[in-house]
């Protein structure tokens, strides 16, 4: 053990420990200060952000540093924490550190007085989140993982219920808390399996066992099941929608950009790292379950008509798609053919954090539009643009990122998962052979799909005419929530322009999980990302970026010095018709109506179209969850069932409840004489 | 010449899947004929081809068959029929063509890789067309089955017929020469005898929707 | 990246963009004249171009600065996206910048500008536009991706110039795939270039329209960026059919001489390829919008079964 006098020679792990603690104490910080509001917002969460840059400072380092242990003297007696930094949970706690520098920032900005849940209280939920949220990323044994899994599960409650007074908000938390722990009893389940009757929880133990295929299967299974529960994979997805939009925004930031990385980090740890066997149909389970989610959350998000909603549908997407990519280096890996594997893991990771910054920035934009206007439905925005272009012009970032279009974030990481799906024939089943150009078919389908719902998003909210008069006392968003936004937006651009030095970071966790990297390949060729080989493919986010500008600009130029650049103001055109009201742009719902008559398999649609008799014509539709219908409903109804049956034990009569014991003694005593 | 031969009978078969498929997209009768009467002429170009390269002429007689009965008089009868009936241009079918295209991907995925290690032990010249013909005959029973008019209904029959023989010709370069003569003998009869089935659908329900020969069964209500 | 390589870079950049409003002068003028109609000429877009340049340009009085800025970006994403399709030559220095993926992408960010800027004077026929011309995108986007991606099968490269160079180069071979593939590109250009059977570029009726809706607002040196920016388009999307289906004449890296053959070779093939897409016009009738979906469905599919082809017949 070294000694912790010294700084100088105090491991990352320390310092991570330190971030940790500040946080707690932060939180702590908060509970004094219950109702003091202004101290609360302006001190304590800028606070909370100064620390967590000084997070992902350390794990940019950590990240090609050699695993560090440490083992806390917490916990039970037999039992303490044992913790563990090595190249992958340095990764996830970059991204942890990025995105909650922005939302913390923007949260500094965020809240308004009398909301419910004081702020003091609100502020030591939050820190307690990110601090076990950073836990889980450190831990090596089970018992700490799911100490430190459960307080993140109950702090997001908490922060899902902020505002409780409201019912909805409640019944949203309740599914949530639900789901979550169903999750959680898969995980420990999980983890009983893999210890493999030693009695020894650590992780390290659990790397060393050997399980047969059957039981490996299980506890994998298992494992896509509870982390699938929490990441919002199908069918276990029914809690994302109603708990994304209840939270506020900036928690609905954290819990979509952060917490759901978390569950896939476990399934990262769990699948590639514990589990030392490899099966190929695990990756065929995983990138169909990947899909399925994907086209499931895309087609979704594509009609709703409340924002909040439409970005956690397209969350469960991006999940779904991380998850494909995940599959499909499990697939590899269990071919040996670990190049291949190491390319789509890193798809899989850029996807990861790209996303994690580009959901953070939505939601952080559908919090300030939601202050400004006070209205979350989308049928009662539009023309935000003009009166909050501070909000508009990063959130034309995120969803530029979000739609997968160069040079942001969002395309190198689809870009790596579709070459990882070109060069596949190399597998030994004809069966999987065929699939494969069949699944990046479906990318490709789901990605153009969310360049649909983000057109819809940005397009209904910022651009176009104000459905509503009050919109125009729209007040822009104030310096913390800039400061917030705008970090989040630099961080796509980030992440779009500079590919080869983030797979460089994502190197050490490839060799550790597939034990092959790019960034051999990549670092040879400066300024372009080269994953293979440049006669393959090669692309150059930098020079794409530039090429358009200066062709933008350029162009610009050369008009103005060969014609002119007049320009007048006049009322707009429309093809001449003399009256426009804004109620004859297109409402979210209209813009989403063909996507709804394609798809419309996957709906459960709910219509009342007026007639020609009628005296009040109306219109209503009402696009439904099918899977609440045929899957969580009947289970509601075989628990309730259940639950009668075994309520039939309670007859309420001091006799039968005696003789229950008087019976139970009887059958003890014959089976000791046994 | 010899060495293009594999690849202009990959490019014959590739042609008769596309042919396929297209008749599935299809929403018009009049095209849907056309449209079979270029997937014979495919048929009839790989047959030649086939029997020039390997020295058989029996191929060129099936060809020759294909090419009187399939191109030339189904196809007349067919038109022929349609002016007489008077049948309106719209197929009309019981899946919407969307789904009618998803489940044919998903059949020509299910045949590909069922004769992906067959074609890799067939030592013919265009073993590697197997699968192709194998998805021609799925997607043309799918046709049979989800449309709801007799006459796509026949030329699902008769599309089917053609991806059969062309798997034939391609592994086995051809069948014997009775069964062929057998088996163009029955089509020909099929088809008049289908014409003339078609003529009383057509006198006793006024249409040629085969839901209505739903309402000739017994109700024992 | 050499002198020459700078050179028949610049020499493409000019090429297209002098270029293309011929190509879609040509167009036109064999669709009047197959349809019996006196043409205005083939130069008729250069003049109306520079009409359109001289004008001072009208904006609405609420539009944003995204809607003053989309015709340059629209522009400027065509330009780069000629300037990476190997249409002279090869030895082009800014193709490692892009390959067939992000060229798609580059279609898909111009698409989703010009849409956003349809939505933001907030008309009906703005939104019209943005819908459908999303609902367009959304198939035509992954059945591009997938022909060439059958390309990149076969060469086993997602680099353009590679896959001219290597289907130039291989022995005449006939790929079976790449007739699936040439089915689904034609689909797709027809529905990408607002064409008859999806689009009808001389109509300017509501129901009809997807194209003109969207460039309704736009006036003066903005509309005749547009223009130029769509005939752009359709001739990179002519030169990436003639890439993938007739890449014979393309000059190669350090052959000078070669690309002036390619010049006259590319004006041969374009004429060729236009009189076709004239022909195509002529004997289609335009589809309801709701069966465009299915169409570019098709298309899709088509170029899914070329990929599985592909696989099936071993090759890639």
């Amino acid at each position: 053990m070294h000694s912790f006098a010294h700084p100088a020679t105090w491991l990352h792990l320390d310092w991570v420990l330190v971030v940790v603690l500040a946080w707690l104490l932060i939180g702590a910080a908060g509970v004094m200060a219950l109702r003091r509001f202004r101290f609360v917002a302006t001190v304590l969460f800028p606070l909370g952000a100064f620390f967590s840059i000084v997070l992902m400072a350390v794990a940019l380092s950590a990240a090609f540093a050699d695993p560090e242990v440490a083992v806390l003297p917490l916990g039970l007696p037999q039992l303490p924490f044992h913790l563990r930094l090595d190249s992958l949970s340095a990764f996830f706690l970059l991204l942890i550190g990025g995105v909650s520098a922005g939302v913390s920032t923007f949260a500094a900005g965020y809240f308004r007085q009398g909301e419910g849940t004081p702020p003091g209280l609100i502020c030591l939920e939050y820190h307690v989140f990110l601090a076990s949220i950073a836990l889980v990323v450190l831990a090596d044994d089970a018992y700490v993982f799911m100490v430190v899994w459960e307080t993140m599960a109950f702090s997001s409650f908490f922060l899902v219920m902020a505002n409780h007074r409201i019912l909805e908000i409640r019944r949203a938390g309740y599914l949530y808390m639900l789901v979550a722990h169903i999750g959680a009893l898969g995980i420990l389940l999980c983890f009983g399996l893999l210890q493999a009757n030693t009695g020894d929880y650590t992780f390290a133990n659990m790397r060393s066992q050997h399980l047969t295929p059957f039981w490996g299967s299980v506890a994998f299974c298992l494992a896509v099941f509870g982390f699938g529960a929490k990441a919002g994979l199908l069918p276990l997805h029914a809690w994302l929608p109603e708990a994304h939009p209840a939270a506020p925004s900036p928690f609905s930031a954290l819990m979509s950009g952060v917490m759901l990385k978390i569950a896939l980090y476990g399934i990262l740890r769990v699948g590639f790292d514990l589990l030392q066997t490899r099966i190929w149909w695990w990756g065929v389970l995983l990138m169909a379950v990947g899909l399925a989610s994907a086209l499931f959350g895309v087609v979704f998000s594509t009609v709703q008509v409340e924002m909040k909603r439409l970005l956690a549908y397209s969350s469960i997407e991006n999940i779904g798609l991380i998850c494909a990519g995940l599959g499909l280096s499990m697939l590899f890996a269990s071919y040996d053919m670990h190049a291949f594997a190491a390319l789509a893991l890193t798809a899989a990771l850029y996807h990861t954090i790209s996303h994690a910054f580009f959901k953070s920035l939505l939601f952080c934009s559908t919090g300030a539009v939601l202050h400004a206007t006070g209205e979350r439905s989308l049928g009662k925005l539009g023309g935000l643009m003009r009166f909050m272009p501070w909000v508009a012009w990063p959130t034309l970032i995120g969803v530029l990122s979000c739609a997968g279009l160069p040079p942001f974030g969002g395309f190198v990481a689809e870009w790596l998962l579709l070459q990882s799906f070109l060069f596949t024939t190399g597998l030994p089943s004809s069966f999987l052979d065929m699939l494969v150009p069949v699944m990046a078919a479906m990318i490709a389908l789901i990605a153009a799909l969310s360049g649909y719902t983000m057109v819809k998003y940005f397009g209904v909210i910022f651009l176009g005419q104000p459905r509503d008069e009050k919109l125009a006392n729209a007040h822009d968003a104030g310096l913390w929530e800039r400061l917030g936004m705008l970090w989040l937006a630099v961080g796509c651009v980030v992440l779009g322009l500079f590919p080869n030095q983030m797979i460089a970071v994502m190197d050490p966790v490839t060799k550790l999980l597939v034990q092959a990297g790019l960034a051999h390949t990549v670092a040879d060729s400066g300024w372009l990302l080269v994953p293979v080989h440049m006669d393959r493919a090669s692309y150059a986010p930098a020079i794409f970026l530039l090429g358009v500008l200066t062709a933008f600009g350029l162009t610009f130029l050369l008009v103005r010095k060969l014609y002119h650049g007049r320009m007048r103001r006049v009322p707009s055109w429309d093809c001449g018709h003399p009256w426009q009201t804004a109620r004859m742009q297109d409402s979210a719902e209209g813009f989403g109506q063909p996507i709804r008559q394609i798809f419309e398999p996957f709906f459960r649609m709910d219509r009342h179209l007026p007639t020609a008799f009628d005296a009040q014509p109306s219109y209503k539709v009402q696009v439904e969850d099918p899977l609440w219908y045929w899957l969580y409903l009947p289970l509601v109804r075989l628990v309730e069932w259940v639950s009668r049956l075994v309520g039939l034990l309670q007859q309420g009569r001091i006799a039968v409840y005696l003789m229950y014991s008087f019976v139970t003694l009887i059958v003890v005593l014959l089976v000791v004489k046994r | 010449m010899t060495a293009f031969a594999p690849q202009f009978i990959n490019l014959f078969a590739t042609l008769i899947l596309l042919l396929s498929f297209a008749m599935i997209s299809q929403r018009r009768i009049v095209s849907l004929i056309n449209l079979f009467a270029i997937q014979g002429a495919a048929l009839v170009a790989a047959s030649f081809l086939l029997g020039y390269v390997t020295h058989q002429p029996d191929l060129y007689v099936s060809g020759a068959l294909t090419l009187v009965l399939k191109v030339l008089f189904i196809p007349w009868m067919l038109h022929r029929l349609i002016r007489r009936l008077n049948v309106r241009w719209d197929v009309e079918t019981l899946l919407n063509i969307p789904t009618t295209m998803l489940v044919g991907i998903g059949l020509v995925i299910f045949a590909f890789s069922l004769a992906l290690p067959v074609s890799r032990l067939s030592d013919s010249i265009a073993g590697g067309s197997l699968g192709i013909a194998l998805a021609c005959v799925l997607l043309s029973f799918m046709m049979m089955i989800t449309r709801s008019k007799a006459v796509p209904q026949v030329i699902g029959f008769l599309s089917m017929e053609n991806g059969l023989i062309f798997a034939a010709t391609t592994v086995t370069n051809g069948m014997p020469m009775i069964v062929e003569f057998g088996i163009a003998l029955d089509v020909l009869v099929g088809v008049l005898i289908l014409g003339v089935f078609m003529f009383q659908i057509r006198e006793k329900f006024d249409s040629l929707d085969i839901h209505n020969l739903e309402t000739l069964k017994d109700d024992q209500t | 990246m050499t002198a020459m390589g700078v050179l028949s870079q610049l020499l493409a950049l000019v090429t297209a963009l002098l270029l293309a409003p011929l190509l879609t002068g040509w167009v036109n003028q064999w669709r009047h004249w197959l349809q019996n109609k006196s043409a205005p000429g083939v130069l008729q877009p250069y003049r109306m171009l520079h009409k359109l340049f001289k004008k001072e340009s009208l904006v609405a009085e609420h539009a944003s600065q995204l809607f003053r800025m989309a015709p340059y970006v629209k522009f400027g994403c065509m330009l780069l996206a000629c300037a990476i399709i190997p249409t002279l030559s090869t030895d082009l220095p800014l193709s490692p910048a892009a390959d067939a993926i992000a060229l798609v992408g580059l279609f898909a960010l111009a698409r989703v500008f010009i849409s956003l800027a349809a939505m933001d004077i907030g008309t009906a026929f703005g939104s019209l536009g943005a819908r459908r011309e999303m609902l367009v995108g959304f198939l035509a986007e992954p059945a591009l991706l997938m022909v060439l991606f059958c390309a990149s099968m076969i060469t086993r490269s997602t680099s353009l110039t590679v896959i001219v160079e290597t289907l130039a180069n291989r022995e005449l071979a006939i790929y079976p795939s790449l007739l699936l593939a040439g089915v689904a590109f034609t689909m797709v250009s027809l529905a990408e270039n607002a064409r008859v059977p999806v689009d009808n570029p001389d109509t300017h009726l509501e129901l009809t329209m997807i194209h003109e809706a969207l460039i309704l607002e736009y006036s003066a040196r903005h509309l005749a960026l547009l223009e130029w920016a769509a005939s752009l388009k359709l001739f990179a999307y002519s030169c990436i059919g003639l890439a993938l289906f007739f890449p014979w004449g393309v000059a190669e890296a350090g052959t000078p001489l070669a690309m002036l053959l390619a010049l006259p070779v590319l004006f041969f093939k374009l004429a060729l390829g236009g009189m076709a897409m004239a022909f195509i016009e002529m004997v289609s009738a335009k589809m309801r919008i709701f069966r465009v979906p299915e169409f570019l469905g098709t298309a899709f599919l088509l170029a899914v079964i070329g990929l599985l082809v592909n696989v099936l017949l071993g090759v890639g």
